[in-house]
């Protein structure tokens, strides 16, 4: 007996509905060879929907399942789960992508329904030859791995140990605290962040189960989700670490104000950044945390916003989320021990959006701080105080102010050096150059490398609690694998005929997940089926073809390429 | 309908009004002329009515509200293009009417004859490019016609001559580059010109163009496409000659000195480091930095067609300013490269200063008398 398919397609509401005539795809499937059930349904993926799909594979006794619905992205880990449940091997699904390739890019229906035919089709031929995959686990290292010291990584690292794990957490720098040991105090709730950290620091030493590598750097990861080998050094000796899984919390940098040259920053001592400020505000020998300029009280201060973020002009399109209240509580620092000073806040927009923020940017206000809506064009000096020369938009207005102190709120930007880290972990970074989740919604501190996980300003920019909760969400993503104690491995990797092989290593070259080596004894390639994520780059490099895709083997492509030509 | 072509012509959907345009504008200190105001009437009202913006003759086009805009927006070409809008409508100062009738029939914006225009090279020696040479001299119009700038030409001549340049100019066939017509809106007149230059200037077999303006450097270098060969300012090529110790600067030369960025060279072409770098190879000679320089500069109110176009306000100019700011520093010569600031600022420092006060130079006679 031949395969028997059932086929279902999926209005998707009207997603696919409004613009695909399904009915008329259903029949059309049914007419289809090796087709038992073809069905129409408003969300295949609702739970009624999968439960159509389980009582056919039975009824039917199916052997192969076509879903013609959205990407395979989106919903082949629902589809193979549902037809594993009824029985099948979950490799027996294949699906035909009638909404992003089909109904959302196309308007005339007619049309639009013949190319879901089409797609449908060419599914269910290569579903025909579709061969059940056997999906293998491997063994979990129960370590995890933390890379960077700041709160985020003492966070994430400080919640897997305490979970009984053992954590080797990773600081380039010789002593913890990232950026957090240069500020003042918390915004809105105007903590001191030296007795936060402090609390945090001490937990993190005094923690049995984290293995504490300060001034270490990490220079090598092989391996994949449940056993990585890293290569950590502290400049004299490498040492090799087995992790299962690696959180990335390597943090920031801050704008460099000196390539907004406008602003004078490194030019005149009295324009500083507000990292500048909290170092000010820390310092000062008033012992009040009075800011003073040349061993002055400032009488006119003003704060700069968005100096790096949300300007094109200099690469950095986003908002650094940060600044707004940061600069909000540096101006409310300034009135309250200085309150003769005037203190002007110009900006383009206040974002107050978090907990606490919005009651915060009114109490700031109603302290004295006046907020003119305009971003300042340069600064230049008048003897020893500054001119600010900026429109108030509100006035509509050109203004020129004058001050004794300017602060820049410089954005948070990825650190100079995240290009290294992206490659050595072989990670993808958004446009923005921060390194990039795997799903901006559905998994925001996943990666696309399976076992690493993003935690903190290096995924974007975030404050503390934002950071402190990634973190948390992170661990306990990387806890996962390790709870689990074993790994699945994907099925799909690519196969070697070692009669072809000549062990030219072409693959090897090409293979960005080292999956690829050449056999002592045979003088043929291999592959390692944990490391092979079944891209097949190998496939198409192989001069003599002696590579094959499982899922994707010739045959089965060449029968979609015939279904649709 | 006009605002809202404007606004899908020049993405003004983007602009977030934040003001860093008007706030670094220049004319925004002494002008009602309000370039985000602008934008946002453009944005809102389909029917803008241009006549009444008298205050879009004062832009000197010197692009700081382009530089600084965050979102990428270049609000300098909206304002060409609404001048445009009023030049088609035939409404434009007489005395920028009468400069583009010039540059029309004559090649240049000065009212002066075609066969006038190699006149100040006469006796010089200097060759035809027509007879072929390495560096083709694109001498400008207003170092061609104006006897003030004429010095600057033959300063540059005489340089040339004393590092043993192989160059040429194109005689009484040099024709204006038609900048000032595209920064005023006639925009037709200018691609005629463009069309009409690349023409003439791609025969000639040359490695690169000198030019003695920056405005004129960079239509051809930003604004003209298939020259063949580089464009450079003769900051930029008589850095080089420096460099590779062609120009020997023996002569001291002994003055306090401050200069001024042209925004064409500076601002718009980041040549920040050229003409300091020849300044301070003059023995002698102690530059002293102006505190609004480099990507600060202040401009001097002469581009953008306003040569020949006043403005508004004009008891308060930007020219007399930097002249005060010089004469602050101690400086004895306000140094510059390019033909409307040697002019602009020249006209205040005789205002301001008076005929004993403070020189205006250009680099190049400074460095004349160095040799």
């Amino acid at each position: 007996m031949g395969p028997r398919t059932g086929i279902y397609i999926c209005h998707c509401g009207v997603n696919i509905a409004a613009t695909v005539d399904v009915e008329a795809v259903t029949r059309f499937a049914q007419a289809l060879p090796s087709v038992a059930i073809a069905r129409d349904y408003t969300y295949m993926c609702s739970d009624p929907g999968q439960a159509l799909i389980k009582e056919d594979i039975k009824g039917f006794g199916l052997t192969k399942v076509v879903v013609a619905s959205c990407s395979p992205r989106m919903h082949e880990p629902t589809f193979r789960d549902t037809i594993q449940e009824a029985g099948l091997n979950p490799y027996c699904l294949e699906m035909a992508n009638i909404r992003e390739q089909c109904s959302w890019v196309h308007e005339g229906k007619e049309e639009a329904t013949r190319k879901a035919m089409e797609l449908v089709a060419a599914a269910v031929d290569k579903a025909f030859l579709l061969e059940p995959l056997e999906e293998r686990r491997a063994e979990v290292t129960p370590t995890a791995l933390v890379i960077g010291g700041g709160i985020a990584g003492m966070q994430a690292a400080l919640d897997i140990a305490n979970a009984g794990f053992q954590v080797y957490l990773v600081e380039k720098e010789p002593h913890l605290g990232g950026h957090l040991t240069q500020l003042d105090k918390t915004f809105p709730t105007l903590e001191p962040v030296v007795l936060l950290l402090a609390k945090v620091i001490k937990a993190v030493e005094e923690h049995p189960g984290i293995d504490l590598l300060i001034s270490t750097e990490v220079v090598s990861v092989e391996g994949y989700i449940g056993n990585f080998k890293v290569d950590v050094t502290d400049k004299t000796t490498t040492r090799g670490l087995q992790v299962g899984a690696i959180v990335l919390a390597t943090g920031y940098d801050l704008f460099d104000a000196r390539l907004k040259p406008e602003y004078g920053y490194g030019l005149y001592e009295n324009v500083i950044t507000g990292l500048d400020f909290e170092r000010l505000a820390f310092s000062s020998g008033s012992g009040e945390g009075k800011v003073l300029v040349n061993g002055r009280e400032p009488q006119d201060v003003v704060f700069i916003q968005c100096v790096g973020s949300r300007d094109k002009s200099v690469g950095q399109e986003y908002c650094s989320r940060i600044c707004c209240m940061y600069t909000a509580k540096q101006a409310l620092l300034v009135k309250e021990t200085l309150p003769q000073a005037q203190v002007t806040v110009l900006y383009m927009d206040v974002r107050a959006y978090g907990k606490g923020f919005e009651e915060f940017y009114d109490q700031v206000r109603s302290e004295g701080v006046v907020y003119r809506r305009g971003s300042p064009s340069e600064i230049f000096k008048k003897g020893e105080r500054l001119v600010i020369r900026t429109e108030d938009t509100l006035l509509g207005e050109s203004v020129q102010l004058e001050a004794d102190l300017v602060v820049l709120a410089t954005g948070i930007t990825p650190r100079r050096d995240s290009l290294k880290i992206a490659n050595l972990l072989k990670l993808p970074r958004s446009p923005d150059g921060f390194f990039m989740e795997a799903h901006p919604k559905l998994r925001p501190v996943d990666t696309v490398m399976e076992g690493v996980y993003l935690a903190g300003c290096c995924q974007g920019p975030k404050d503390i609690p934002d950071t402190v909760t990634q973190a948390k969400a992170a661990a306990a993503s990387a806890m996962i694998p390790l709870c689990q104690g074993q790994v699945k491995v994907e099925a799909v990797t690519s196969i070697i005929d070692e009669e072809i092989c000549s062990g030219c290593g072409v693959c090897a070259e090409i293979c960005v997940y080292d999956a690829l080596s050449l056999h002592a004894r045979k003088g043929v390639m291999t592959i390692n089926e944990v490391l092979c994520k079944g891209c097949g780059a190998c496939a198409t490099a192989c001069p003599s073809k002696a590579i094959k895709l499982s899922h994707f083997t010739p045959a089965q492509i060449l029968a979609q390429v015939d279904a649709l030509v | 309908m006009e605002g809202q072509n404007l606004a899908q012509a020049y993405r003004l959907f983007d602009c977030i009004q934040c003001g860093r345009c008007t706030g670094g504008c220049p004319m925004s200190l002494k002008s009602r002329f309000n370039i985000r105001r602008l934008i946002y009437e453009a944005l809102i009202d389909e029917d803008m009515d241009l006549r009444s913006q008298e205050v879009l003759w004062d832009c000197t086009t010197c692009a700081t509200c382009t530089l600084r805009c965050p979102k990428g927006l270049d609000p300098t070409d909206m304002v060409i293009a609404m001048r445009s809008i009023l030049v088609d409508g035939g409404r434009i100062p007489p005395t920028l009417r009468d400069a583009l009738k010039s540059l029309a029939i004559r090649g240049n914006p000065l009212t002066m004859a075609r066969e006038e225009r190699a006149d100040w090279a006469e006796g010089l020696g200097v060759k035809e490019i027509s007879e072929g040479a390495k560096v083709l001299y694109f001498v400008c119009c207003s170092a061609s016609y104006d006897p003030r700038v004429q010095k600057v030409a033959k300063a540059l001549v005489q340089a040339f001559k004393k590092a043993g340049v192989d160059f040429g100019i194109q005689g009484n066939e040099e024709v204006c580059c038609g900048s000032e017509a595209r920064r005023v809106g006639e925009t037709g007149l200018f691609e005629m010109l463009r069309e009409l230059n690349i023409e003439t200037l791609r025969q000639y077999p040359v490695e690169v163009m000198v030019t003695t303006s920056p405005h004129c450097y960079n239509a051809f270098k930003n604004e003209y496409q298939g020259l063949g060969f580089q464009v450079q300012h003769y900051t930029q090529f008589v850095a080089g000659l420096i460099d590779e110790g062609k120009l020997p600067l023996s002569k001291e030369v002994r003055k306090v000195i401050t200069y001024q960025d042209p925004c064409f060279l500076g601002k718009q072409n980041k040549v920040f480091e050229e003409p300091r770098k020849i300044l301070e190879n003059i023995p002698g000679l102690e530059l002293r930095e102006l505190d609004r320089s480099r990507e600060r500069s202040l401009c001097c109110e002469g581009g953008g067609g306003r040569m020949w176009a006043e403005g508004t306000n004009p008891e308060v100019r930007l020219a007399h300013t930097r002249v005060q700011e010089a004469m602050d520093l101690g400086a004895e010569v306000l140094a510059t490269a390019c033909p409307f600031c040697l002019l602009t600022l020249e006209d205040a420092a005789k205002t301001v200063a008076g005929e004993e006060g403070i020189q205006v130079m250009d680099i190049m006679e400074l460095v004349v008398e160095a040799l």
